[in-house]
């Protein structure tokens, strides 16, 4: 039982797709404007990591190892295509505003990742959960991004109003950078800095320091 | 050939598919250390983008899209929705076949760009253009042209950021930006720089 709660839970904090691993990045900054449209993006990526995870573990035997990307590129494929055709017919409006990035959830390396390094070696149920708990920690990064730029950029949540902007008589003057796309670098950025100040084992150790200054020392 | 030029600077400049889109950022980041190992791979991203988002052009128009069939006596028949499927099988299998034929042609390219090739197939920027290419309805020509622009805008894209990174090491970031939170903030940075081209009209 542990094992699953660790499985579920070690990927939204500790081992963060995102923050830790560097995967997934893409659609990270590219949807992030908007909660509607991130929640949606959200659980596109979970439900197609997490039965991914599951259909490959199940014919991981089978899979022949040279050809083994190729099998789990057309299984992640047609999983998208489900997901791109449920979204063009039940929120039209939404799978227009992502545009091509639910298509990207091909190229999403959590998913190839999650594919190659887990699901490859364990059983489907594991594999499962495993999928879905770096489909929230995705999420975990996401939504915070969202939420910041949503609510400072246009005074709303889930197109509701919170902060009554100045151009219509409140008192909020929005933040436009946020609504950019360069501001969920420095989002991401910070994000990851706030991690890794309470995580000091994630901190990347720097490639060169500066050599004290000496000499002035022995001066002074 | 002026709709060509334009079309290329803007694809090169405007649209820039790793600073305006956000395309192929796994790689971008994780290869930008070194302005050696960005060049190469800089290269082979045009060159498969060069080849594949044609060679995806010719395969939605003659027998994806919409009663695209026809010449088969199909006219009814919408594969579209098996893009995806056959996008990622193009890319993944042109990728391929140049691995082969680099290796046997033409060996000093290959060994230059060694592990970057198999890399490329799960590089958002390959995907992300083929789809831009369908969503925005380019002619044959206009293809070739939209390829070479990406593929050259991206290039330019994680050279500058390699060289970036490269003097950034000498300078003091605190702890918990090291490596890749300082590295997210120079890419919005030098993002908000190539916004500086929106504006222009073409």
């Amino acid at each position: 039982m542990t094992t699953v709660k660790e499985t579920l839970i070690s990927p939204i904090f500790r081992n963060n797709p995102i923050a830790l691993q560097i995967l997934g990045i893409c659609s990270a900054l590219a949807v992030t404007s908007s909660l509607q449209v991130t929640v949606v993006m959200c659980i596109a990526l979970t439900l197609v990591t997490a039965f991914s995870n599951l259909f490959i573990s199940m014919i991981r035997a089978q899979i022949p190892g040279s050809i083994r990307i190729i099998v789990q590129m057309t299984i992640i494929a047609s999983l998208v295509i489900v997901v791109d055709q449920v979204l063009k017919a039940v929120a039209y409006e939404i799978s227009k505003q992502l545009s091509v990035f639910v298509g990207l959830i091909i190229t999403n390396c959590i998913v190839m990742g999650r594919a190659e390094a887990f699901a490859m070696k364990n059983p489907p149920v594991p594999s499962f959960i495993d999928g879905i708990g770096n489909g929230l920690g995705y999420s975990a990064v996401l939504l915070s991004v969202a939420f910041v730029r949503e609510l400072f950029g246009s005074g709303k949540l889930f197109g509701m109003e919170v902060l009554p902007l100045v151009t219509e008589g409140g008192w909020y003057n929005p933040n436009g950078l946020l609504l950019l796309p360069p501001s969920a670098f420095f989002l991401i950025g910070g994000f990851i800095w706030i991690l890794r100040s309470f995580d000091k084992k994630q901190v990347e150790a720097p490639d060169f320091r500066m050599a004290k200054h000496t000499a002035a020392e022995e001066g002074a | 050939m002026e709709q060509y030029l334009s079309l290329f600077i803007r694809a090169v400049f405007i649209e820039n598919m790793a600073l305006a889109f956000f395309l192929g950022m796994c790689t971008f980041l994780a290869i930008s250390k070194k302005v050696q190992a960005a060049i190469g791979l800089g290269i082979a991203v045009i060159v498969v983008l060069t080849i594949t988002v044609p060679v995806n052009n010719l395969i939605y128009n003659y027998l994806l899209a919409d009663g695209a069939l026809a010449w088969a006596g199909l006219p009814n028949v919408d594969l579209s929705f098996l893009g995806l499927l056959s996008y990622i099988g193009v890319i993944a299998a042109i990728v391929q076949i140049m691995e082969m034929f680099l290796d046997k042609y033409v060996p000093a390219l290959y060994n230059a760009l060694g592990v970057f090739l198999p890399l490329i197939t799960v590089n958002c920027a390959i995907l992300g253009a083929a789809l831009f290419m369908v969503e925005r309805d380019y002619s044959f020509g206009e293809s070739v042209v939209f390829g070479a622009g990406a593929g050259f805008g991206w290039a330019l894209a994680i050279v500058a950021l390699a060289g970036i990174r490269e003097k950034l090491k000498y300078s003091d970031v605190p702890d918990g930006l090291q490596g890749l939170g300082i590295t997210f903030i120079t890419v919005g940075l030098m993002s908000l720089g190539f916004m500086s081209f929106g504006g222009m009209n073409l």
